[in-house]
């Protein structure tokens, strides 16, 4: 099937493009840009008129619930959401039940995945066996299976034995560790930053150093091993700062912010809102402030969803019993594009930290439209507002502080190797 | 910020802490108490107040005392009262704490008195109640245990009316501690113009000089002329381990004795929400010494909840 997509405004930071261009796509491959290729026959037009047209984004942490969790979410729905959010590509978690730690379950999971015909699903394979931080996986047969890299999701390793022992291993094959920054013991049960609000509603916090004591063994690990690693879901003003110095210092580290971290506090905890439980916790505006900046400079690379939907039951908790997480595969696109109004910078900016950084950090030919490459394409309108309810929500999880908020940016249509696969 | 205990015409609608009510609200509800006290001196101790209304105590967390205290207070109301220990049945079989509270909404209750062991428990059940029903928070989590913050700013001005003229030192456990939590909200919109408190920095939450206390590590430095001396439980769990490495050197460190009481103001009282750890945080000869309004806090206690139950259905004439 050709397709046209005519009139829109291309934005595809890779190649530098901000311009009014039209996109040519046939066999599911961008075969033109700006000039129709000889020949050229449409089957359907599209008009873009007066919308962004951008490579579809690329999600750097989504929870998609299968296998084990299907009450929660299933596969299909999540790929629904993720494809009504623009999201074309995305990297799931390890942390279902059973743990993605055998190949077996990895291939099962792609090849599901592959039958749906909708976003590319590409898993982070645990790094130690049950998430357990004991003993590692084996990682070389699971990236035959299809895995792009490992992680602990938000299991710890204690040991630094095995850390260690894990970076080298990776480092022997050339495989990105991706890693939450979060010391084990100083965050045990805590549900909130340790701060003015976790005090004021008697809840057990986490402070601000769990992340970045444990940060520095990490990025030290790292230097040491001279590893690839990728800080995920950083949310401390010390840990930018701490990013930020390794990278100077030439570590090979990348980092991902997640879209919540850039626009809300510990205040939006407000009374016990079960919606703020996230993981890691909200912190305080100075830290905020930081990841925001951390992302202008670029020492933030990638901006995540880090989509974990949540059954209402377990929401309908005591804050501290309620399960962390919200949904956001859907609100990626907006809460970026909010990123970039609020900090006067231009959508290209938005666009390359959910576009070409992530794709980039996965290693995968996704986030931007060269010609003769796969067109896996989002169509959206950056300045409709739309609010944010429930029951639009393509994804099982309605769990979202920013229910009931109005967001800048529609998605009208999202293909996926030159298929429309969902159109507003 | 939308403020969930108080309704449309800001009055009172659920009592679930202390933290943002209005200091004529807590004073309505303390002159309303006073006119309780005397109820339990007469022959029949109950009025009508709330005959014809079911109160329920659900109580997450056992605490015989403190539901033995809201039942007294909601028999001398004559209301009928029904008493739930629900750690002991329907949470141990899935149900979770909204299907409990639906459960007896269904069985037509009009308030209920919620005790949790996790902070924001009675929020959460005052946001899925219909608006006829009143919650009242005896305890959630470290959070808030407003009654208690009430009844204890009840005691001082019983003994020390003048409020803007008080130098008051809460001691111990601070960082576990809803009591502390509520007391400090009490006294500071009451306009306590110095509010201590003094623990090792162990039992201390990050930023508690926000809520506008000054901080004392030496309990001696602390008691400094004080006029009211507000002690706080240790829980057994905490005398040994990181928090603290015995029983006795607490005791010795933070323990209230005769001696460390008598840098205080002469006349200075001592309060202890109950129940006491005689020879961990004080000793029993000042437990049971002059200067000890213990007791007193427990009979204030009933009028106080009397007095909240009273508001949240709509009377205050005893």
């Amino acid at each position: 099937m050709n397709i046209l997509i005519q009139h829109g405004r291309l934005i595809d930071s890779a190649n530098n493009i901000d311009a009014q261009h039209d996109v040519y796509i046939a066999q599911g491959k961008v075969v033109g840009i700006g000039l129709s290729p000889e020949g050229f026959k449409a089957d359907r037009t599209i008009d873009a008129s007066g919308l962004i047209v951008a490579p579809g984004l690329v999600d750097l942490a989504a929870r998609l619930r299968e296998p084990g969790l299907e009450y929660k979410a299933t596969l299909t729905s999540e790929l629904h959401a993720a494809v009504a959010g623009g999201v074309t590509s995305l990297a799931c978690m390890p942390d279902t039940e059973p743990v993605l730690d055998e190949p077996g379950l990895v291939e099962m999971l792609k090849y599901r995945a592959t039958m749906l015909n909708l976003t590319h699903v590409y898993p982070l394979g645990a790094l130690t066996m049950q998430l357990q931080g004991k003993k590692l996986t084996e990682m070389y047969e699971l990236t035959q299976a299809g895995c792009v890299g490992f992680t602990q999701a938000d299991a710890p390793i204690v040991d630094t034995q095995v850390l260690w022992r894990a970076f080298e291993y990776a480092t022997t094959f050339g495989y990105t560790l991706f890693l939450r920054a979060e010391d084990s013991f100083l965050s045990k049960d805590g549900v909130a930053h340790d701060g003015e609000v976790a005090n004021r509603l008697g809840l057990k916090g986490i402070p601000a150093a769990a992340e970045s004591l444990a940060l520095a063994t990490i990025l030290r690990v790292a230097s040491e091993t001279n590893a690839k690693l990728h800080i995920a879901r950083l949310s401390t003003a010390e840990g930018v700062a701490l990013v930020r110095q390794a990278k100077q210092q030439g570590v090979q580290v990348t980092a991902d912010v997640s879209a919540h971290h850039l626009h809300l506090t510990e205040h939006d905890i407000g009374f016990f809102n079960a919606h703020a439980h996230l993981k890691p916790p909200l912190r305080t505006q100075r830290d905020q402030q930081a990841l925001c900046n951390g992302v202008l400079d670029g020492t933030i690379d990638a901006i995540c969803s880090d989509h974990t939907p949540v059954d209402t039951d377990d929401k309908l908790l005591p804050f501290a019993e309620s399960e962390a997480g919200a949904t956001a595969l859907e609100l990626l696109l907006p809460l970026s594009l909010k990123w970039a109004l609020d900090h006067q910078q231009p959508l290209t900016q938005a666009m390359t930290r959910i576009t070409q950084a992530p794709a980039g950090i996965l290693g995968i030919a996704a986030g931007k439209l060269n010609i003769g490459e796969v067109a896996d394409i989002v169509i959206f309108d950056a300045d409709t507002y739309h609010k944010v309810e429930a029951h639009t929500l393509k994804s099982l999880g309605k769990n979202t502080p920013f229910l009931n908020m109005e967001l800048p940016g529609k998605v009208h249509y999202t293909l996926i190797q030159g298929l429309v696969v969902y159109q507003a | 910020m939308f403020n969930p205990q108080l309704n449309a015409d800001g009055k009172l609608q659920h009592l679930l802490s202390i933290e943002g009510l209005p200091k004529k609200i807590l004073n309505e509800i303390l002159d309303t108490a006073e006119s309780f006290v005397g109820v339990a001196e007469r022959e029949v101790k109950k009025v009508p107040l709330l005959r014809g209304k079911t109160v329920c105590n659900i109580f997450f967390e056992n605490s015989t005392r403190t539901r033995t205290t809201f039942e007294i207070a909601a028999k001398r109301l004559s209301a009928d009262v029904l008493n739930l220990n629900v750690s002991t049945s329907s949470q141990s079989k899935g149900e979770t704490i909204l299907d409990t509270v639906n459960n007896l909404i269904a069985m037509h209750a009009d308030m209920f008195v919620v005790r949790h062991n996790q902070s924001g428990a009675a929020h959460l059940i005052a946001q899925h109640v219909p608006p006829h029903i009143s919650v009242i928070n005896a305890g959630d989590g470290r959070h808030a245990h407003p009654t208690q913050g009430l009844l204890d700013v009840f005691t001082i001005r019983k003994y020390k009316p003048d409020m803007h003229n008080l130098r008051i030192a809460i001691v111990g456990d601070v960082l576990h501690s809803r009591v502390a939590r509520s007391e400090i909200h009490a006294l500071t919109t009451l306009g306590v113009p110095e509010v201590r408190v003094i623990a090792p920095k162990t039992l201390l939450p990050a930023g508690i000089e926000k809520l506008g206390v000054q901080v004392f590590h030496d309990m001696k430095a602390g008691l400094q002329d004080v006029d009211v001396v507000m002690m706080l439980r240790l829980q057994n769990e905490r005398m040994s381990g990181a928090m603290l490495p015995s029983a006795q050197e607490y005791f010795k460190t933070y323990g209230l004795t005769q001696e460390k009481l008598d840098l205080a103001k002469p006349d200075a009282i001592v309060m202890h929400p109950g129940p006491m750890n005689r020879g961990v945080e004080i000793d029993s000869a000042v437990a049971d010494g002059e200067q000890s309004v213990i007791l007193p806090q427990v009979t204030y206690g009933i009028a106080v909840r009397m007095a909240v139950m009273a508001i949240l259905a709509g009377g205050s004439q005893a």
